[in-house]
C-alpha cells in the first residue's frame, strides 16, 4: 500500500462526501420550493448577497430560486446559540444528532453511482466496490434510529420521548419487510448482494423496448420497498417521530442551532441515500433507457462516460427525490397504530408471499427449463 | 407419567391477580397553552397510559378578557368592537347577531335591504369561517396543502369584506337598527366571483381528502358522539348537526329573514371526525347556494331603520347640513341608543354553533347586563368524556374537527 492510493482514496472520499452532502442540502431547499410550488406560493425568493445581485442576469435568477438560502440557513445553524436545556443528558444529547446523520454517509461509500471504462474494463465509480454491499447499506442504514432513540431519551422530557419510542417500534417493523421485499432481486440478480452487478444486471432491453428494470420483473417488491424506505426516512405520512400537530417537533423539541441541523440535515441525507437506492436497485442505476432503443447501449470510455453515467445517475435520483416531496405535501398523516398495522399485518405477509412466489417460481424455472 | 393438567383459564385468571402491578403508571403530560394541536390557548392536562389518554383535564381561561363586564360600562354601539373579538373568525356574523339581540330589546324592524346585506355578510363569514376549519382540520391531519388552498380563497372573502366594511378581520359592521354603510357599487359582481372561485377551492379539498384513504381511516369512528351526548352537552351547531340532531337555527327559528332563501342543513349520522368533515364541506356549498340567491334578490331601499331616532344614528352626509340630524347624532352618541326597559335573549347560528346574547335593560343606552352563550365554549365542554380512551394522535384530529375558537370559548 502506498501513499498515493492512500492520497487519492481519502481525497475521492471527501469529493463524495461534498457532493452528497451539497445535494442533501439541496433538497431541503427543493422541498421547500416543491412545496410552494404545490401550494401556489412563491417560497424563498429574497435571500441573497449583493455580491451576487451585482452579477447581471444569473444573480437574479440565484436569488429568484431560492439557491442562497442553503448557505443562509447553514450559517444560522451556525451561529445561533447552542442551548443545553437543564434537564438533559449532556453526552447523548450531543451523540444523538451524530449519530443520526453518520449512518446515510456510511452508507454512501458502497452507492455505485456511475461507471468508468478504461482499457476495455468497465469499473463502477463507487469508494468501496463491497460484495455484500446491500448487506452494508441495511446493516448501516438501521443504525440510524439510534440517533432518534438517543435524542428522545436524552431530552429527558416527555414529548421528544413519546417521538423517541415511536421511531423505535416503527423502524424496526419497517425494517423487516424491507429486507424481505428485498431477497426475490438479488434472487433475480443471481444471488449477488454487489450493487456493481444488480446495475449491469439490469442493463439491456427486455422485448426490444422496454428497460430491464427489476421494477418491471419485481413491482411487488419495488412497492414494499419504496413503502418502507418512506417509513425508515420517517417521511411523511409516515413521520410519526416528529409528527408536529401532536408531538411539537417530536424527538428534536429540545434541540436548537447546529444540533437541530445535524437533524434536519441527516433526515434530507437518507431521503437521498434511500432515492439513490431505490435507483440502483430497481430504476436500473445510470442505464439511460430511452437511448438504449437506439442503439446507445454503452457509454463512452473515459472521463466523458464516467460523467454522462453520474449525471444520469443523478438525474433520476432527482426524480425520485421529487417524488417524496410531493407525497410529503399531499397525503395526511397515518396514525401510529395505524403504521403498526400497516408494517405487521399488510407489507410483511406480502413481501413473504412475494418472496415465496418468487423463489418457487425461479425453482421451476431453473429446474425444468434452464438446466444452467 | 402423572400429567399436570393446565387449563388456559387458569392461567388466565392468575394474571388477572396481577393486573394491577402489570399496569405500571401512568404519564401526565400537558398540551398547550401553547401547542400547533390546540389552535389557541386551550390546554389539556392528559393522563396517559402509554399512548392511550385515560383522562382529560382541559383548562381554559387564557384568553379572558371579561367581555361580559365590559359591556355594563358601554353603550350598546360600543359594545359592537367587542363581538368581533369573541369569535374571531367570523367578526360580522357576531356583530350581527348581537345587533339583532338588541333589536329584539327594542323590538325594532329593520329595512329588507339591511336584512339581506346582513344575511349575505353572515354566509360570507360561514364560509370564510369554515374553509378556515376545514383547512386546519386538513393540517391537523398532517395535509398541509389543503390549509395552504383553502386560506387563500379565505383571504378573497376577506378583501370582499373589506371592500364592504373597510377591515379585513375586525368588521365592526353591524349598527343597532342597521348597518354601518351600504354596498358599494358593483361589489355584488365582485362576491360572485370569489363565491365562484370558492367552490372550486371547496371541490379541490373535497377530492383531496374526502375520499383518500388516509384521512378516511384517521378521522372514521374517532371521536365519537352520540346523539345523546351531543343534545346533554349543550353541543350546537356543525358538532352537533353531525352527530344527527337535526338543529339549524336559521331553520328553526328564521331570523333576519332567512326563512326566504332555500337551502338543505346537511346532518350527520355517526358523529364521528368524518361526518364532521362532510358536514362543513356540505354546509359550505349551502352557504354558496344562499349567497347566490341573496345576490339574485337584492332589494332597494334603505341599509337602516331611519324611523328609530333614538336609536340609529343618522348618515354622516345628513349629519353636516341639518339640525334635526345634528342633535339626533349628538344625543345618540353622546348617551348611546335609547333601548327601552325589559329583557330579551337571542341566538344566531354562527358557524361554530349556537351564538346567543342575553340583554337586560334597565332603559338608557348601556345594558345593565349581559350574557353571553358562547358554543365553543359549549362544544368544549364535552372534551374529557371525548378523549378518553383515545391515543394522542387523535387529539389534533378531535380538537380540528370541533373547530372551536378560544376568544369565543374564553370570552
Amino acid at each position: 500500500m502506498d501513499w498515493t492510493y492512500i492520497f487519492f482514496t481519502v481525497l475521492k472520499a471527501v469529493i463524495m462526501v461534498t457532493i452528497f452532502m451539497s445535494i442533501a442540502g439541496y433538497t431541503v431547499v427543493a422541498e421547500r420550493k416543491v412545496a410552494s410550488w404545490i401550494q401556489e406560493r412563491p417560497g424563498p425568493n429574497r435571500t441573497t448577497l449583493p455580491i451576487i445581485l451585482a452579477i447581471p442576469v444569473i444573480g437574479r435568477i440565484v436569488t429568484r430560486l431560492g439557491l442562497i438560502q442553503l448557505p443562509a440557513d447553514g450559517g444560522k445553524f451556525l451561529f445561533k446559540e447552542d442551548p443545553f436545556p437543564g434537564h438533559v443528558n449532556k453526552v447523548y444529547f450531543i451523540l444523538a444528532p451524530i449519530v443520526a446523520l453518520i449512518p446515510a454517509l456510511t452508507t454512501m461509500t458502497v452507492l455505485p453511482f456511475g461507471e468508468i471504462t478504461r482499457d476495455g474494463v468497465t469499473v463502477p465509480l463507487v469508494l468501496a466496490n463491497l460484495d455484500v454491499g446491500m448487506l452494508f447499506i441495511l446493516a448501516f442504514s438501521s443504525l440510524g434510529v439510534y440517533g432518534i432513540i438517543l435524542a428522545g431519551w436524552a431530552s429527558n422530557s416527555k414529548y421528544p420521548f413519546l417521538g423517541g419510542i415511536r421511531a423505535s417500534a416503527q423502524v424496526i417493523s419497517y425494517e423487516l419487510a424491507m429486507g424481505m421485499s428485498l431477497l426475490p432481486v438479488f434472487m433475480w440478480a443471481g444471488g449477488t448482494l454487489n450493487l456493481f452487478d444488480l446495475v449491469e444486471a439490469q442493463s439491456g432491453l427486455l422485448f426490444g423496448c422496454l428497460p430491464k428494470w427489476m421494477i418491471f420483473f419485481q413491482p411487488v417488491s419495488a412497492l414494499l420497498f419504496l413503502t418502507a424506505l418512506f417509513a425508515e426516512t420517517n417521511r411523511l405520512p409516515f413521520d410519526m417521530p416528529e409528527s408536529e400537530t401532536d408531538l411539537v417537533a417530536g424527538f428534536n423539541t429540545e434541540y436548537g442551532a447546529f444540533k437541530f441541523g445535524l437533524f434536519f440535515v441527516g433526515e434530507y441525507a437518507h431521503v437521498t441515500m434511500g432515492s439513490a437506492l431505490f435507483v440502483v436497485l430497481f430504476l436500473g442505476g445510470w442505464s439511460l433507457w430511452p437511448l438504449n432503443i437506439f442503439g446507445l447501449v454503452d457509454y463512452p470510455a473515459g472521463i466523458l462516460g464516467a460523467v454522462l453515467s453520474a449525471l444520469v445517475f443523478m438525474l433520476k435520483t432527482f426524480c425520485l427525490i421529487f417524488f417524496f416531496l410531493w407525497i410529503r405535501w399531499t397525503l395526511p398523516r397515518f396514525r401510529y397504530d395505524q403504521i403498526m398495522n400497516l408494517g405487521w399485518k399488510r407489507l410483511l405477509p406480502i413481501a413473504i408471499a412475494n418472496f415465496v412466489v418468487y423463489a418457487i417460481a425461479m425453482a421451476v424455472y431453473i429446474r425444468f427449463f434452464n438446466q444452467a | 407419567m402423572a400429567e399436570k393438567e393446565v387449563s388456559i383459564a387458569d392461567i388466565a385468571n392468575r394474571s388477572q391477580l396481577f393486573e394491577e402491578e402489570l399496569k405500571g403508571e401512568t404519564m401526565t403530560i400537558n398540551m398547550g397553552p401553547s401547542h400547533p394541536a390546540t389552535h389557541g390557548v386551550l390546554r389539556l392536562k392528559l393522563e396517559m397510559d402509554g399512548e392511550y389518554i385515560t383522562k382529560c383535564d382541559p383548562v381554559i381561561g387564557y384568553l379572558h378578557r371579561g367581555s361580559e363586564k365590559i359591556a355594563e360600562n358601554m353603550t350598546y354601539t360600543q359594545f359592537i368592537p367587542y363581538t368581533d373579538r369573541l369569535d374571531y373568525l367570523a367578526c360580522v356574523h357576531n356583530n350581527v347577531a348581537f345587533a339583532l339581540a338588541v333589536e329584539k330589546l327594542a323590538k325594532l324592524d329593520v329595512p329588507e335591504r339591511c336584512a339581506a346585506i346582513r344575511v349575505l355578510c353572515c354566509e360570507l363569514a360561514r364560509l370564510a369561517s369554515h374553509l378556515l376549519g376545514v383547512g386546519v382540520y386538513g393540517m391537523d391531519c398532517g395535509a398541509l396543502t389543503v390549509f395552504m388552498y383553502t386560506f387563500t380563497e379565505r383571504e378573497k372573502i376577506y378583501s370582499r369584506l373589506e371592500e364592504l366594511t373597510g377591515a379585513r378581520l375586525t368588521n365592526s359592521y353591524a349598527r343597532i337598527g342597521g348597518l354601518a354603510r351600504d354596498i358599494p357599487d358593483g361589489w355584488l359582481g365582485k362576491v360572485l366571483e370569489t363565491i365562484e372561485s370558492c367552490e372550486r377551492c371547496i371541490d379541490d379539498c373535497d377530492k383531496l381528502l374526502t375520499r383518500n384513504k388516509i384521512f378516511y381511516d384517521r378521522t372514521v369512528g374517532v371521536g365519537v358522539i352520540s346523539k345523546a351526548d351531543a343534545i346533554a352537552y349543550g353541543l350546537s351547531g356543525p358538532n352537533a348537526r353531525a352527530s344527527g340532531v337535526t338543529t339549524d337555527l336559521r331553520k328553526d327559528k328564521p331570523y333576519s329573514g332567512y326563512e326566504k332563501y332555500e337551502f338543505d342543513v346537511p346532518i350527520g349520522k355517526e358523529g364521528d371526525c368524518y361526518d364532521r368533515w362532510l358536514v362543513r364541506v356540505v354546509e359550505m356549498k349551502e352557504s354558496i347556494r344562499i349567497i347566490r340567491q341573496v345576490v339574485d334578490t337584492m332589494p332597494n331601499g334603505l341599509w337602516y331603520n331611519d324611523e328609530a331616532k333614538r336609536i340609529v344614528a343618522p348618515r354622516k352626509d345628513k349629519v353636516l347640513t341639518s339640525m334635526e340630524e345634528l342633535i339626533q347624532n349628538f344625543m345618540i352618541v353622546t348617551e348611546g341608543p335609547q333601548i327601552p326597559e325589559g329583557e330579551a335573549y337571542f341566538e344566531a347560528e354562527n358557524p361554530k354553533g349556537w351564538l346567543g346574547f342575553y340583554l337586560v335593560s334597565k332603559g338608557g343606552g348601556v345594558p345593565y347586563r349581559l350574557k353571553i352563550r358562547a358554543p365553543s365554549f359549549c362544544n368544549l365542554s364535552i372534551l374529557p368524556k371525548l378523549l378518553v380512551g383515545h391515543l394522542v394522535p387523535d387529539i389534533p384530529v378531535i380538537l380540528g374537527s370541533f373547530d372551536f375558537v378560544m376568544g369565543d370559548c374564553d370570552r
